[in-house]
């Protein structure tokens, strides 16, 4: 009993621990007078990995969500014949919720797991030490662009995925199912609103951006560095980013919406 | 013992004074009281046996870690009591050759070496070419400069690795492992390039290794590292010939000696008779 | 060449972007209707504000002039007391002008329809902070119920 309560206080400590390391290395990698002429090129490099290479899969990803949504939404609303009210029905789920959720999850997915092993790698061949021997900082010089990559990318792939996930619902519901075309953006300009509606998914998309980056790099920065050690750091990024934005999704929205 | 007659020799690059050392997750000590002096403008060669903590030691002198105890002087300066920004600036004095060649795997041959010059220098991409080239011509890998790492064989890549750690011309260079894995070709090809390189730079070398007979063809100096310290040190002629039971057994490549074949566990009569009782 | 071609996928990418955003803010939704340019604020007085909520859009003959800014009770007797924000755009409202509480639809939520009164030279213009006082609350279903079982019964 005592040893399983000792247990607890150790996990306890080592997860502070690991969030202290994980905030020292943020704070190392971004704070510090910026070098233009050389981050530049590496920025636009990880800007092209992690978001242009994550474009396609958010692309699909929203058009077969938004025309699930048109299908889904349609044949329930149908019933209370109030079909007119897909429009906003598709570009509220979307924009409040699901672009920045599931662009996150997939981003974890995708260019966290990425981003983890990629860094993982890095280390477990002695590249990072090489660096740091070289008097190059592998915090400025590796960590910092695929943050910022990563903060700039996520809100752009949310937007493109609301915005496809939409098209994708009028698909559905007016080319395919007949809901008037004027109804469905007219009833949906009525009801989404600028400011509240489009900009609060803009904001939570920029907090799982920072979240789900630094989980990752963090991860690939403190992996164990051998093959099993990086496989279970890559997972685990998917695993922790995935339940960070979903619990901090809940907070989010209650703040803005409840 | 060496502690009274080392400190602030000039003729020392760098002097390791009764360091104590262990990573943070264990408690088990890696080094209790290590000294050695590493003489300028030689090849000086680190031995011991597998697990012993040799790589670790070059890890402290690049201050990548830091001992608990005592002190570790690079040209008169304490490592570990420097400050980041001291450190980075002392690091461009020194280089090291990793063991995987840790050349960055999304760069060509050409790229690699050029990267220190580059973050370091504020030289013309026409004069880092010419300096690239030069380097390249060293290693003898002039005309792999398009290649990428992932196309070089392991002797090339350290090779490569080697063009790269020299490209700032440093004081100091630490060679880890430069044999491990090597078909004796490429073996040959490093002895000689770790060999030239020293005698025309200037440079002063510390080789890590466990490959004893090539390592003495080389080397200046000799250290032997066992049992958390120096067991035994001196010129490669000195060594061989030391009555030093230790030294001997390594050298000479023995199986069983003061180093004992056998992991520590009790008799093999006890072990087996104990599992019957606990029956 | 290369870092050519991937700067040149980066500017795309970013371009990408603010299209998609362009598109939700024009296509999506409305930015030009109401508390996006400048505003003014009008008070009305209910007994019953029914299912009205914050946000809820203030109509007049079917198109949305502002929204609800926000719903306080007020007074000694606890009445509610409906702050709305409406677009300068529209600012020639009479203080002969009345507000009641509407249902779009059978099932569709409360909004505020307001009612221009007459101009002529008697009367004033409302202005910031101005109240309105010919209000008509939302009709509540059992209230409904009860006068019909009243009327009824006088048969």
């Amino acid at each position: 009993m005592l040893n399983k309560v000792a247990a607890l206080g150790q996990a306890t400590l080592n997860s502070i621990a690991g969030a202290g390391a994980a905030l020292i290395m943020l704070t190392r990698a971004l704070v510090g007078k910026p070098q233009l002429r050389k981050s530049w090129p590496l920025l636009m490099q990880q800007m092209y990995s992690v978001g242009v290479m994550s474009l396609i899969i958010i692309v699909v990803s929203g058009l077969f969500i938004g025309m699930v949504l048109g299908l889904q939404g349609y044949t329930i609303l149908v019933d209370f014949g109030a079909e007119q009210s897909l429009g906003p029905m598709v570009a509220l789920s979307l924009l409040r919720e699901l672009g920045p959720v599931v662009t996150a999850l997939l981003f974890a997915g995708r260019a966290g797991s990425a981003l983890t092993a990629e860094i993982g790698l890095m280390k477990a061949t002695e590249q990072l030490s090489s660096l740091e021997m070289m008097a190059v900082d592998p915090l400025r010089r590796v960590i910092a662009p695929r943050f910022w990559a990563g903060l700039y990318s996520m809100p752009i792939l949310a937007a493109v995925f609301s915005a496809v996930g939409i098209y994708g619902g009028y698909l559905v519901g007016v080319r395919w199912l007949g809901v008037d075309d004027g109804a469905f953006w007219s009833v949906m300009q009525a009801n989404v609103e600028w400011g509240h509606d489009i900009m609060n998914g803009i904001i939570k998309s920029v907090v799982f951006a920072f979240v789900v980056t630094w989980i990752a790099l963090h991860k690939g920065f403190n992996c164990t560095p051998t093959s099993v050690g990086i496989s279970k750091a890559t997972t685990s990024t998917v695993v922790t980013a995935s339940l960070a934005v979903l619990g901090l999704d809940f907070v989010l929205t209650a703040l803005m919406f409840g | 013992m060496l502690t009274t007659t080392l400190e602030g020799n000039p003729e020392h690059l760098v002097e390791i004074d009764d360091i104590y050392f262990h990573y943070n997750h264990s408690t088990h000590n890696l080094y209790e009281g290590l000294s050695m002096a590493i003489p300028r403008g030689k090849i000086t060669a680190v031995m011991g046996p597998s697990g012993i903590g040799k790589t670790t030691l070059l890890r402290l002198i690049g201050g990548q870690l830091r001992p608990q105890q005592g002190q570790i002087r690079f040209a008169g300066q304490n490592i570990p009591s420097l400050k980041r920004s001291e450190l980075y600036q002392l690091r461009k004095r020194m280089s090291m050759l990793f063991q995987s060649g840790a050349l960055f795997s999304d760069m060509t041959v050409y790229d690699n070496i050029a990267f220190p010059l580059r973050e370091h220098s504020r030289l013309s991409e026409e004069l880092i070419e010419t300096i690239v080239l030069l380097k390249l011509e060293a290693v003898g890998l002039r005309g792999a400069r398009h290649l990428m790492p992932a196309e070089l064989s392991g002797g090339m890549s350290r090779r490569a690795a080697l063009a790269r750690s020299i490209a700032l011309d440093p004081e100091l260079i630490m060679y880890d492992e430069p044999f491990a894995g090597q078909d004796p070709i490429s073996m040959g090809v490093i002895i000689k390039l770790i060999k030239e390189l020293n005698e025309s730079l200037g440079l002063t070398s510390i080789i890590v290794t466990h490959d004893v007979e090539e390592v003495l063809t080389i080397a200046d100096y000799v250290y032997i590292i066992a049992d958390k310290q120096v067991v035994g040190h001196g010129t490669p002629e000195q060594l061989l010939n030391s009555d030093n039971a230790l030294v001997h057994q390594f050298l000479h490549g023995e199986a069983d000696g003061p180093v004992p074949f056998h992991y520590r566990a009790p008799t093999l009569a006890d072990e087996l008779l104990g599992a019957g009782d606990a029956k | 060449m290369e870092s050519r071609n991937t700067q040149l996928a980066v500017g795309l990418f970013v371009i990408i972007g603010v299209l998609a955003l362009l598109f939700l803010g024009l296509q999506a939704a409305n930015t030009n209707v109401a508390t996006a340019g400048e505003t003014y604020r009008l008070y009305a007085k209910f007994d019953n504000i029914g299912g009205l909520k914050e946000r809820s859009p203030v109509k007049v003959g079917g198109v949305v002039v502002g929204r609800v800014s926000k719903i306080t009770l007020d007074g000694d007797y606890y009445e509610p007391l409906v702050e709305m924000v409406i677009s300068k755009q529209y600012n020639e409202f009479s203080d002969t002008t009345s507000v009641s509480i509407l249902t779009s639809g059978l099932l569709g939520e409360q909004y505020i329809g307001l009612n221009p009164g007459f101009i002529d030279d008697t009367v004033q213009m409302l202005e910031d902070g101005d109240r309105i006082y010919d209000t008509k609350s939302a009709l509540v279903l059992e209230d409904l119920i009860g006068q019909f079982l009243f009327s009824q019964g006088n048969d």
